[in-house]
């Protein structure tokens, strides 16, 4: 597979650390090969940054295989590439052209402040999922798998919805950086599975809640965030969870404040 | 010093073993439950499934992890499957069988009494996890789908299309984060575990580095459990992330835990082949791909035609040749090896002659492309996007590479270390897969170990453990902060002229050649002659640009790699006294025919590796391995 190599220009977003103002700064990326992944070509300029002395680019990988969600940037205005459905990582840089000026440039969020250079802090996911993303299920009692049956339609819905990577793509690729098609995507994966049913409701409505509190901005459809999605979570998602909200809300009942008699 | 290694093998018939011990266990009141913390190192599958029933339980839990997000943890990256013994299939599976299997797949190198409590636990997993919501693969009418996979003959791995592991991991990432919301776990993101406390023979902490802003934490606990994952990244090529380390249980290693069977790491047999210098990792092919793929060769030396043109008759088929009755599914020790054996032959096909072809033309011509695409879709989608080939058009190629690692800290059946109230779960304890471990039990053993084995056992050292209340003033932890940031300021100040990878990538070449796929007496000398001298380099060579006080990715991998040229030397050593073949570690000169010879007069034992200082050698200690249900065989898949 020893091919072509390719000369670049980088542009690189450079910041020190979250309170430093950023700046684009040139770099050259010489020889790259093109079955390099755009990671590789990157931890190629990291070694020669390092051999004078000067700091890497600081940008966060982890599996390289596209499933971790750890990786992600923006490069020529577009969240992990050029490429569709793809993760940077799984960019090669066969589908550059030699010559080329590459822009690179972290998530922008407000809700995703920047660590350092490329890496931003995108765990107010977590805490959208801490707000109500799982089944309440202890460990150790749960009854035989085949007791409650999932029609195969469903889950695969379901699996299609659940194999969102948490990247935040979708949000850097949205005006109004919302976290809509990421809440949706978990909101929906349970929805659609009988074990989700019970906190349904309440669910939508503290996700929703816990989105809103961290500053994601308010979807207005446009669809960037599906364009941008490595893993085609699908818009669909948003309207099941717009339904899910509405839903929510006009049935809610008052919670029962009754103990038990001891 | 006196041999520490007491597994703790319940008394009675292995299928009572786990019932009578959780009956014997001593139990921690309700009340007195939230008064212990437990403190977890790793959130992956054992260690976030740890956190989240722990805290369930009532127990104060601390997570730690070093990535940004505990989702984000290796486990996510497991794509085939994890069994359980439901027999769904009604083909004849059992929890025996299971076990059986299992302790055969791993060379009779495993601890029978633990392989069976995994294989016990297995079913329940499976029920857990889909009450939990995890989407596995459904049939039409409802009930879960079952595919078979490599080393078993029976169908029981349970799937969620090719990202198992995501969803499991997702499932029990999520079961954490529940408690996180309950205020029952606390949980602290990009922390890389520097140092073990130990306080009168006790775990009772660790020192974190918050690899954001480059401060020193001590954290107090009455116990702490690691689960922070496999060192496969000694090789630097390999299918784990890049953040995969053995630094938690390396520096619990030199507090006083026994490092086990550190030579055993398996080479998975269908990677992504190597296509240049500057390649970082190796992308795993899953196994389940060997369901429908078929492995073969030219029967020519040299034969460069493209694979589409090379006829029917003139291709070696060879796993179906040399393993009739296992043929594509023989064990991922056995395909590897042969695999090998085929590109040393000079048949190997890509460019490199390292590689040869695993082909699904038969399959999509049996059943559609349709019913393909719908199995391994997205792997066939992430080959092409890796290598620009259309596997849907022409076989892929695959190599194999290493991936799981078997050894690990050594645990006695309560998955406790040699050190009190220090507990190691998943795969970076050494327990339950021997010498080889077999497909889709990785997944298997982490929740297995999270889920259902230590809240019972953790619960019953807390009960019978007198513990006095320690706090991070103690002079234990200041001591330990006080190490951890002279090793810091010392990386830093080398100031030399060459990068951490540099000899990462140096230390790899040296473990693959001469401790990967197969090992001989010379090469590992020639290899323990070799790592010292590059440790000594780095030491005095290394460049880490920047500051220790601020988020400083050079640093952290230095550290990293510190760690491994010191591990690279103990799995060296490991492999070169361990006089036999077993499983996936393979010794050149003991071997029938090229397959692996075992010796179970000399070595039906575990090797476990006790740390006495620095520049000292190793002590070896052994636990004796009895095996009263599976009688000692020879492996065959012929």
């Amino acid at each position: 597979m020893a091919g072509k190599t390719l000369n670049l220009t980088l542009k690189v977003w450079r910041q020190k650390g979250p309170k430093d103002q950023g700046g684009f700064v040139d770099l050259q990326a010489k020889n790259v090969s093109e079955d390099a992944s755009f990671l590789e070509m990157l931890d190629a300029v990291n070694e020669e940054l390092v051999a004078k002395g000067d700091e890497p680019i600081a940008f966060d990988h982890d599996c390289r295989e596209g499933i971790c969600g750890a990786c992600g940037f923006v490069i020529d205005g577009e969240a992990h590439g050029p490429m569709k459905s793809t993760t940077v990582c799984q960019l090669h840089m066969r589908n550059f052209t030699d010559g080329a000026t590459l822009t690179i440039e972290p998530f922008r969020a407000q809700a995703f402040p920047v660590i350092k250079d490329l890496m931003v802090n995108r765990s107010s996911l977590d805490r959208i999922i801490s707000a109500g993303g799982y089944i309440s299920q202890n460990a150790g009692n749960a009854v035989d798998a085949n007791a409650v049956l999932v029609p195969k339609a469903d889950a695969d819905e379901a699996m299609s919805s659940a194999t969102c990577i948490g990247c935040g793509a979708c949000v850097a690729a949205c005006k109004n950086a919302s976290a809509a098609l990421f809440t949706s995507a978990k909101i929906s994966h349970m929805a659609l599975l009988p074990q989700g049913q019970v906190e349904r409701k309440e669910r939508a409505m503290r996700m929703v809640a816990a989105m809103d509190a961290e500053g994601f901005g308010s979807c207005t459809t446009t669809g960037a965030c599906e364009a941008a999605c490595p893993k085609e979570i699908q818009l669909t998602n948003i309207s099941r969870m717009n339904r899910e909200f509405f839903v929510a809300n006009v049935t809610k009942r008052e919670k029962h404040k009754d103990g038990g008699a001891g | 010093m006196a041999n520490k290694l007491d597994s703790k093998i319940p008394s009675g018939p292995i299928e009572s073993k786990w019932t009578k011990s959780k009956f014997d266990y001593k139990l921690v009141n309700p009340a007195n439950k939230r008064k212990h913390s437990i403190i977890v190192v790793g959130t992956g599958l054992a260690g976030a499934s740890a956190a989240a029933s722990l805290g369930e339980l009532g127990y104060k839990v601390k997570a730690f992890c070093v990535h940004e997000s505990p989702r984000r943890a290796h486990s996510v990256a497991a794509q085939g499957g994890i069994n359980a013994a439901k027999n769904y299939q009604n083909d004849g599976d059992s929890t025996y069988r299971l076990f059986y299997d299992t302790v055969k797949g791993g060379d009779f190198r495993a601890r029978e009494a633990n392989v069976y409590r995994l294989a016990e636990v297995s079913a329940n997993i499976i029920d857990q996890m889909v009450a939990q919501g995890v989407p596995f693969a459904r049939e039409y009418g409802g009930t879960l789908a079952n595919r078979s996979f490599g080393g078993a003959q029976v169908s029981r791995t349970f799937y969620a299309r090719g990202q198992t592991g995501q969803q499991l991991l997702l499932g029990a990432y999520s079961e954490m984060m529940r408690q996180v919301d309950a205020g029952t776990v606390e949980l602290r993101t990009r922390r890389e575990m520097l140092d073990l406390v130990v306080i009168d023979g006790k775990a009772r902490g660790i020192i974190v580095r918050n690899l954001v802003t480059g401060e020193i934490e001590s954290h107090e606990a009455d116990a702490v459990v690691i689960a922070s994952g496999g060192y496969s990244n000694v090789f630097f090529l390999s299918t784990n992330a890049m953040a995969c380390a053995v630094t938690a249980a390396w520096k619990a290693h030199k507090r006083g835990a026994y490092f086990a069977n550190p030579c055993y790491t398996q080479i998975h047999p269908t990677c992504i082949p190597v296509h240049g210098e500057n390649q970082s990792k190796l992308t795993l092919m899953s196994e389940s791909l060997r369901n429908d793929g078929r492995v073969w060769v030219p029967k020519a030396v040299g034969d460069k035609r493209h694979p589409n043109d090379i006829p029917e008759n003139e291709r070696d088929y060879y796993l179906e040749r040399v393993y009739p009755s296992f043929g594509n599914l023989a064990p991922r020790d056995v395909a590897s090896r042969q695999a090998k054996y085929r590109c040393d032959e000079g048949r190997g096909v890509n460019e490199s002659g390292k590689a040869v072809y695993l082909d699904f033309a038969d399959a999509i011509k049996r059943l559609g492309q349709d019913k393909i695409s719908e199995r391994y879709g997205n792997l066939f989608e992430m080959y092409d996007k890796i290598t620009g080939q259309n596997p849907y058009k022409q076989p892929m190629m695959i190599y194999p590479a290493p991936h799981y690692t078997m050894g690990g800290l050594w645990v006695d059946y309560n998955l406790e270390s040699t050190i009190p109230g220090l507990f190691v779960a998943g795969e970076a304890n050494f327990s339950d897969h021997g010498a080889n471990r077999l497909g889709a039990s990785a997944l298997m053993q982490g929740l297995a170990d999270g889920y259902f084995v230590l809240p019972y056992t953790l619960g019953n050292y807390l009960g019978n453990t007198k513990l006095e209340k320690v706090s991070v003033t103690n002079d234990a932890f200041k001591a330990a902060e006080h190490g951890v940031k002279e090793e810091i300021s010392e990386l830093m100040n080398i100031k030399g002229n060459r990068t951490v990878d540099s000899f990462h990538k140096e230390l790899g070449h040296i473990m693959w050649e001469y401790c990967g796929m197969g090992r001989n007496e010379e090469g590992l000398k020639k290899a323990l002659q070799q790592i010292p001298k590059l440790r000594e380099e780095f030491w005095q060579n290394v460049r880490i640009p920047g500051e220790a006080s601020y988020l400083n990715v050079e640093l952290e991998k230095a550290g990293r790699v510190a760690d491994f040229l010191e591990l690279g030397e103990l799995m060296c050593r490991d492999a070169l006294e361990r006089k036999e073949s077993c499983g996936g570690h393979f010794r050149e000169e003991y071997q029938v025919d090229g397959e692996a010879k075992r010796d179970d007069t000399n070595f039906c034992h575990v090797a476990a590796w006790e740390y006495t200082g620095e520049n000292k050698a190793s002590v070896r200690h052994t636990e004796e391995l009895k095996f009263e249900n599976v009688h000692l065989a020879t492996r065959s898949y012929k």
